[in-house]
């Protein structure tokens, strides 16, 4: 645990060290105003609540979270790094915890900044601030379930631009599961699969979230997600790192 | 004699390439074993074998009697690995990259900041602590590797090519360094230079093609070319088409 945290430091404190950091919260915080106001028409809705703003939370992280999972496993094994680190009396699985909750923390940081947002909303109006924190919690949820398959993806090859591709790829097939237009699909040509999708799908169970909810199986969910490809990012690491 | 390194049989075959073929040695505390041999011949691969980075194909190796493979975490501890081209992380400055490896090694308070000064005295890195390592010169970024190996002062050190960019003043400080610690720990360490071998290592091994082709105390072993020089013997051991020698 101690050996975790003492990684998942370093890795945050790396986010912050380079551009990256800057970067992705600038782009995050640009590409989520534009689209709350712009596309999902915040002001001309006429009702005080987020939904404008989370609708594209799955969207925007699915795009920004591979972008900074990319580096975590690809980059190290690309400067030699991967062989001090795991050659430290670390772990693999501690090592692979220690990157995902930096990550995770870096995630959250730049949700926190999203907090003018819930200020205009409350100034305009009075919002169920209860449902906007649901909403958080389950972006939050969202982006850890898109870090944990991007580490894995990051884990499987040396080079970012692979690993990006195969986690933008895995989560948008995680995120598109659960849409209305794979089910509508999926019911009418393959039965069998449709509810299968729709369980495993991320959007359905963000959007219970939306709705102010946080049922226990959703939670389930999630860890089950996380857990599942922070699992498979150990096995793969342990085969690829010396590869 | 107490063997703190002990290699049996170690093989590991990328595919249909065997790049170190059943190479077994063993390290005594007091010992610094200079590992010789052409680029691609498995040093590398038997040092990553070593400190249980690269599972073997066959084969074990232990250190201070913990297997690397079924005991890493045990082994580790014991051990300072000094990477092929000591890779360290290029955001981090040197005094936060040290920081680092001293906490993940256990060191807390008082006794971290002790054993970083002092790994940093002994690698003259005082000058740059406050520098991120990726504007450092190679020899520098070489001594960061060295540091963070040295911080527990481990019986075994592995340390692959250790004066690899650092020039003839530094060359000198890191061999006087090793030859001063060599006394209470097992070292091995690669390289290309021989007059190296001649000034630290009580014993070295050349491989070639991955396998053992001569292990003896240097002096010996350069009696095996009618010149007497090293550089003779490691040309006729390790050229393709000369016949392989072995040394008693």
């Amino acid at each position: 645990m101690r050996n975790t945290l003492l990684i998942a430091r370093r890795e945050l404190a790396g986010y912050f060290a380079t551009p990256v950091a800057v970067v992705f919260i600038v782009i995050f915080l640009v590409l989520q105003g534009a689209l709350t106001f712009s596309v999902g028409n915040f002001f001309q809705r006429g009702q005080a609540n987020l939904v404008a703003f989370f609708n594209f939370i799955p969207w925007v992280l699915l795009l920004l979270v591979p972008a900074l999972t990319m580096r975590l496993w690809a980059e190290e094994r690309r400067l030699g790094t991967v062989e001090l680190l795991l050659t430290l009396p670390v772990t693999e699985t501690e090592a692979v915890l220690g990157k995902f909750l930096a990550g995770w923390a870096f995630c959250i940081i730049a949700l926190a900044l999203t907090f003018p947002f819930v200020i205009t909303v409350n100034l305009l109006g009075s919002p169920d601030n209860g449902v906007i924190a649901a909403s958080y919690l389950g972006a939050i949820l969202v982006a850890g379930a898109y870090l944990a398959i991007g580490g894995a993806a990051s884990a499987a090859t040396k080079n970012q631009v692979i690993a990006f591709v195969l986690a933008l790829a895995a989560c948008f097939l995680f995120a598109a599961a659960s849409s209305q237009v794979v089910t509508d699909f999926l019911s009418t040509q393959v039965p069998a699969l449709a509810a299968t999708a729709l369980k495993l799908g991320v959007l359905a169970r963000f959007q219970t979230f939306m709705r102010g909810v946080i049922p226990a199986r959703d939670l389930i969910y999630f860890a089950s997600l996380i857990g599942f490809w922070l699992f498979a990012n150990v096995i793969i690491l342990e085969h690829t790192k010396a590869a | 004699m107490d063997a703190l390194i002990e290699i049996e049989r170690l093989t590991r075959r990328f595919g249909d390439f065997t790049a170190v073929d059943n190479v077994s040695f063993r390290v005594a505390r007091g010992d610094v074993l200079g590992f010789l041999g052409p680029n691609g011949a498995g040093k590398s691969t038997t040092m990553r074998m070593l400190a249980g980075f690269m599972p073997p194909s066959a084969g074990r190796a232990r250190i201070c009697g913990h297997d690397v493979q079924s005991d890493p975490l045990a082994a580790r501890r014991l051990l300072g690995f000094l990477p092929e081209g000591a890779p360290t992380y290029p955001d981090m400055t040197v005094g936060a990259f040290l920081r680092f490896v001293a906490a993940i090694r256990g060191f807390r308070g008082a006794e971290r900041t002790e054993r970083i000064d002092h790994a940093v005295a002994l690698t003259s890195l005082g000058t740059v602590m406050l520098q991120p390592v990726e504007t450092l010169s190679k020899g520098f970024k070489r001594r960061v590797g060295l540091a963070q190996a040295l911080l527990h002062n481990p019986p075994v050190l592995v340390l692959d090519e250790p004066t690899d960019g650092l020039d003839p003043n530094q060359k000198h400080e890191v061999r006087t360094l090793i030859a001063r610690m060599a006394p209470d720990k097992a070292i091995v360490i690669s390289t290309h230079i021989l007059e190296e071998v001649d000034a630290v290592c009580s014993r070295a091994i050349i491989i070639a093609n991955g396998r053992v082709v001569a292990d003896a105390p240097p002096a010996k072993l350069a009696l095996l070319h009618p010149s007497g020089r090293l550089e003779d013997v490691f040309r006729q051991i390790t050229a393709p088409p000369q016949p392989v020698t072995q040394a008693a």
